[in-house]
């Protein structure tokens, strides 16, 4: 991506007074932009380390002058609480690793046929999940919350992890992939006498581990923010997780601030994580999405 | 969603390489139908079902005080058409108040992001580090965001009333709970939120504009302004087409914004059509109205996406 940029700026590469004064007009634009999309995230973290009464203090302190982890002590105390935060911490990590294994698995199997067999139906089939893609996600609400309560599935982390299991997104984004493959690789492999299901995993699988994993972060960061589903279908505090817990804790805590931005850091930090490690595949997969699917 | 630009772009783009000749050697006349199983099964259970079952839903009126359900053809539908109805009028609050987010958050969501993506498409030094910083907020969750900011805008001791003390302004705005306050409470931190994804779209889409249009520019002495509009527009076309369509879908959606920063308030005004659809069928457990209700939603959607689509396909001719 960074190779094509547009060298019109550094093709001449003396800069004459005009490009150099947009230069400089860009860079303050730029900095100034950067403090206010980081400052309210470091401010966030900055106030889950402070007691509630400098937390609501001002003007504000944006080093915490009493440095304490009593808002962490608060969310993550144990035994009876109706904020469980470290439970709905592991519910979410379960609950997203879930979904991501079964997402990856649904979606490179059907990619593959899809992508690489001619079968009667083919068409059809893909043509039924691209649609689903147009559908908005707001019409599945009612019936599937009916089917999930059949299923006996309310108030459990199934009712988080299976509706998303499979979706046109990862098939069409894995397709996009399989197709672009050279068929001499099959084809040898066959002559070789591996089956359909080796191939899948010995050749195919292997060479697209740049695909899988853009999938996979996410899908996994997809599940982990996840707020309208989960605040429906989950009830009791013990199964929530950590984004209709952050309401739970909003609600709980509505005047201690300090608990509430700590709640706020611990479902953050995983993504940020992610996000800085993986940030290539979520960068392409979002300008891929939009561009070459 | 994401899938529209590349169906779009799709259909002026030669097919891609056709799954092969050698799609028939080798295999069962089971084994694609074995691998598009697991898919199939999901994809039906909880995509293709549900669709139909929701419309089926929206039909009947669901068991109340232990009045067993019942069918009642379309009248969810001709209730939300009725004035005076028990829905008519909360239903279309949330439906304006959702129109109001959208009219208000798209241009900004269109427009700030193609700017950054403007600049930062320029050769200099850090730009992947301003990328970075600016995507950063997307990835996290609505929940977030919305306690984040339901504390960077209170009335009393929010950072936001503080500075614009400092700045000699007013720094007693109820954000959250008047109007038009409870707007900007909003669509401003939507806007901070995803911005970064806009911006990452439109990079892409400013790369693939190939440079030599920018070099044959320059040549007839077109300046920065007329280089914009004659060669950067156009080639963004799709892109912004793309950008647009997904940005009306997401604010159509919104959802957890108002639920944690003004919670509707002030009365319902902020209560938007997701939250009161939400709100009727998994609450109070109306669900066949709320059916209904979402997919009159989804037919105002539907023409949205149409309408912008041929519009812009009619100025590419």
């Amino acid at each position: 991506m960074e190779g094509t940029t547009t060298r019109i700026e550094s093709k001449e590469s003396r800069r004459n007074p005009g490009q150099l004064a947009i230069l400089v007009l860009s860079y303050v634009g730029l900095i100034l932009l950067t403090i206010v999309f980081v400052a309210p995230l470091l401010w966030m973290l900055s106030t889950s380390f402070k007691t509630n009464l400098e937390a609501t203090q001002l003007p504000p302190s944006w080093i915490p002058e009493n440095f304490t982890t009593e808002a962490y002590s608060t969310i993550f105390k144990t035994g009876e609480s109706q904020t469980p935060v470290l439970r709905w911490f592991f519910n979410s990590i379960v609950a997203a690793s879930a979904q991501t294994v079964l997402v990856l698995v649904t979606a490179s199997m059907a990619a593959y046929a899809l992508a690489r067999m001619n079968f009667p139906g083919r068409n059809v089939l893909f043509a039924v999940i691209i649609t689903t893609l147009f559908i908005p996600q707001f019409v599945f609400l009612m019936p599937n919350y009916l089917i999930v309560d059949m299923f006996g599935w309310l108030d459990t982390l199934l009712a988080v992890i299976v509706p998303g299991a499979a979706g046109a997104f990862g098939v069409f984004f894995l397709r996009q992939f399989f197709v672009s493959m050279p068929h001499e690789l099959e084809e040898a492999a066959l002559v070789d006498g591996a089956n359909r299901f080796q191939i899948f995993l010995r050749i195919i699988l292997p060479l697209s581990k740049a695909p899988l994993a853009t999938l996979a972060v996410l899908s996994f960061l997809v599940n982990w923010n996840d707020f309208l589903w989960p605040v429906y279908v989950l009830f009791s505090p013990e199964n929530l997780t950590l984004p209709p817990g952050l309401s739970i804790l909003q609600n709980a805590y509505s005047t201690d601030y300090a608990v509430v931005m700590a709640g706020g850091v611990v479902a953050s930090i995983p993504v940020l994580i992610v996000f800085i490690l993986a940030q290539k595949y979520v960068i392409q997969g979002v300008s891929r999405s939009g561009l070459k699917g | 969603m994401t899938a529209l630009a590349e169906s779009a772009r799709r259909k002026r783009s030669p097919r891609p390489s056709d799954p092969g000749k050698s799609g028939m050697i080798g295999q069962g006349r089971t084994t694609p139908y074995l691998f598009s199983l697991p898919t199939i099964l999901v994809v039906a259970a909880v995509l293709a079902f549900p669709v139909i079952y929701g419309v089926w839903e929206s039909l009947y009126r669901p068991e109340i005080l232990g009045a067993p359900e019942e069918w009642v053809g379309l009248q969810n539908y001709i209730d939300l058409l009725t004035p005076g109805s028990v829905t008519f009028e909360p239903f279309w609050q949330s439906m304006e108040a959702t129109g109001k987010f959208t009219l208000y958050s798209v241009p900004l969501l269109v427009v700030i992001p193609l700017l950054v993506a403007l600049i930062l498409n320029q050769e200099f030094l850090g730009r992947n580090f301003f990328r970075t910083m600016y995507f950063a907020p997307y990835v996290l969750g609505v929940a977030v965001i919305g306690i984040l900011w339901r504390y960077l805008l209170d009335t009393n001791v929010g950072l936001v009333n503080y500075y614009l003390g400092q700045l000699g302004l007013p720094d007693n705005i109820p954000w959250t709970n008047e109007l038009p306050w409870g707007w900007v409470a909003l669509v401003g931190p939507t806007v901070w939120w995803t911005l970064g994804f806009n911006t990452v779209i439109y990079l892409a889409g400013l790369q693939d504009i190939d440079p030599a249009l920018y070099d044959a520019a320059k040549v007839d002495g077109a300046n920065r302004w007329r280089r914009f509009l004659h060669v950067t527009l156009p080639g963004l076309r799709p892109i912004l087409l793309f950008v647009i369509t997904v940005t009306i879908l997401a604010s159509a959606n919104v959802f957890g914004q108002a639920y944690l920063i003004t919670e509707g308030a002030p009365g319902d005004e902020t209560q938007t059509a997701i939250m009161y659809i939400a709100e009727e069928g998994l609450r109070n457990f109306k669900m066949g109205s709320a059916a209904a209700m979402s997919y009159v939603l989804a037919l105002f959607l539907a023409v949205i996406s149409v309408v912008n689509f041929v519009l812009f396909r009619y100025r590419e001719d």
